[in-house]
């Protein structure tokens, strides 16, 4: 195992990317990721890759479109009102079906909103705000270790089901400090390769046969046919992309539902209500499309109340209710507009919503 | 540790998320003890999280006043700009000022403009070395990062922190090899190194090793200010 570094989640980002097999990234800059654009802007080049500072998001997510229809393993990151703009793009990409990795290192909203950490944008990457029948597997990480961690994968996952594969990290993990270990760099894939491997790619003549890559359908027929495969392979994402980790749900008394940062202000709730005898769990999704309902059925049968924590007004409760189905009753702790709620605040918001439930 | 001789005007770079922001801070608060008037200025107007003049209240009520970037109450803003009223405990010479400049080449370009102030005996500019940051785990990458720094500002950089941390999985060790690479550093450079930042709860056990005293002298005890403790819970 390579030594402990101490990084910053946005330098992470970046360098567990190129680890990964990043060698394109388009950017745009904005608060709180511009660590990162601004480090793939030094290290891209450095390190084989190709950086452009697009002129917009619009433009990132559309030279990135351009890049994974000729085969390229492209990255393209940005913040809540950007992800949003380039939510077109990223339909289009699904319906192409092409593989990208996008980072979304999230702030407050709606609107320009402020730069602070938010989880406002569960609702834009689980239900995709693009237009038409698609879906993003998104995966929420919780620290830094986790992001490099799945940043490291997020490339070859993209290649093998051909779509985006979105990553929501608040601000918080972004602007944090954390020790990490990395990954040992994996090999970049030639333009050679790209012919073999990505048949469907636009790789140029030498591969010897044709490949469009369009979102165009005018035919219903055939749109329908088209819509119906992407589907095929979402029913299968749901299977196989499901993650999640659990922690004391089996015999909770209350069990919180939680990711990223606000699931570790969560983790230490729970040793504080421990303290004072209360058995309380955690399920914290780490993909958040598929949302993993499966973590539920592990739930103590005998358990109070179901706590959806959130920076947020509850997004993601339509979710655990689903998934509760009736089982359970779900309520919500939050705070929005960029506040962090202390582990005090949520100890003490949890007992009284407990107290409800004698 | 002795702050009494330290100069009036304490201004300190480095690589960003080297810990300046938290060696200010606990700094400052140490060196309120010795002054009836200090202040801490936050330069920073690179970073959006994380900055000294979040802990505004807890340094107030040490007694020291904060200035830099932010209007009255509004300290998230983003905004690339100083308030007038910064250069004010620069001007006046009762006040022991502390500077919290951001962070690498381009975050402490900010000083330029407070180059009047820098006169020579009154002013030391201290750069923050944590060898377990990869840009400065070297001695190239550090050196590299302090000429930046020293080309950036047009101000010699007068002495070194040694900040070699891993967060709460710092272990003593790393404060003495953090030392040890500061060594070649200082030589290199022919500057002292000023201070080493040694976590509290490890602060007996760092004197009980076989250090020297240099090192001794300079070991400023640090609190985590600026971490909450669920930023250091596994997920």
């Amino acid at each position: 195992m390579s030594e402990r570094v101490l990084m910053k989640g946005n330098e992470a980002f970046g360098e567990a990317a190129i680890r990964g097999g990043c060698r394109y990234y388009v950017g745009y800059p904005i608060t709180p990721q511009n660590e990162l654009t601004e480090f793939m802007s030094r290290e891209m080049t450095k390190r084989g890759g190709k950086f452009v500072q697009a002129e917009s998001e619009l433009a990132s997510i559309n030279m990135a479109y351009g890049i994974a229809a000729a085969g390229g393993n492209v990255f393209v990151s940005s913040a809540s009102p950007g992800i949003a703009l380039m939510q077109e793009g990223l339909s289009f990409i699904c319906s192409a079906e092409l593989p990208l990795v996008a980072l979304n290192v999230s702030r407050g909203g709606p609107g320009i909103g402020g730069i602070q950490p938010g989880q406002a944008d569960y609702n834009q990457v689980t239900r995709g705000g693009g237009n038409g029948d698609y879906h993003i597997p998104v995966f929420a990480p919780a620290s830094i270790q986790e992001s490099i961690d799945i940043l490291y994968d997020a490339f070859s996952l993209a290649d093998e089901w051909r779509n985006p594969i979105m990553i929501l990290a608040d601000g918080m993990i972004g602007q944090m400090m954390e020790p990490v270990t990395l990954p040992e760099p994996k090999a970049p894939i030639s333009e050679d390769e790209i012919a073999v491997r990505k048949p469907w790619a636009l790789s140029g003549t030498k591969k010897g046969h044709r490949s469009v890559v369009k979102s165009l359908r005018m035919q219903p027929n055939d749109l329908e046919k088209h819509v119906e495969k992407l589907f095929e392979k979402y029913r299968q994402a749901e299977k196989e992309l499901v993650k999640y980790d659990s922690d004391r749900i089996e015999d909770a008394e209350v069990v919180f539902v939680s990711f990223g940062t606000t699931a570790r202000i969560v983790s230490e709730v729970i040793d504080m209500l421990a303290e004072d005898g209360i058995k309380a769990g955690l399920i914290r999704p780490i993909s958040l499309w598929p949302f993993p309902e499966e973590a539920f059925s592990k739930v103590n049968p005998k358990t109070k109340v179901v706590i959806s924590a959130e920076l947020n007004m509850g997004q993601m409760m339509t979710d655990v209710k689903a998934a509760v189905c009736g089982r359970f009753p779900v309520r919500l702790i939050n705070r929005t507009g960029g506040i962090i709620p202390t582990s005090l605040e949520i100890y003490e918001r949890a007992k009284k919503i407990l107290g409800e439930y004698k | 540790m002795n702050l009494a001789m330290d100069k009036r005007i304490v201004a300190v770079v480095g690589h960003f998320g080297s810990g300046k922001t938290e060696f200010c801070i606990n700094y400052a608060l140490e060196r309120a003890k010795l002054y009836k008037k200090s202040a801490l200025i936050d330069l920073d107007i690179a970073n959006p999280y994380f900055r000294s003049r979040e802990k505004r209240s807890l340094l107030e009520s040490a007694g020291i006043r904060v200035f830099g970037s932010f209007y009255q109450s509004e300290i998230t803003a983003e905004l690339p700009a100083l308030t007038a009223n910064a250069r004010f405990p620069l001007e006046d010479k009762n006040y022991a000022v502390t500077i919290d400049v951001g962070g690498d080449a381009s975050g402490s370009m900010i000083l330029i403009q407070f180059f009047k102030y820098f006169i020579e005996g009154d002013y030391e500019l201290l750069c923050v070395i944590n060898k377990n940051r990869p840009e400065t785990s070297s001695i190239e990458g550090a050196l590299s990062h302090i000429y930046r720094i020293e080309k950036e500002t047009g101000l010699k950089i007068t002495g070194l922190i040694n900040n070699t941390h891993l967060l709460r999985e710092t272990r003593v060790d790393d404060i003495i090899q953090g030392y040890q690479f500061c060594q070649e550093l200082s030589k290199e450079l022919r500057i002292p190194i000023r201070f080493s930042c040694c976590p509290v709860l490890l602060y007996e056990d760092l004197c009980k090793k076989d250090i020297n005293e240099a090192m001794k002298d300079g070991i400023l005890p640090v609190a985590l200010h600026m971490r909450e403790t669920w930023l250091d819970k596994k997920p």
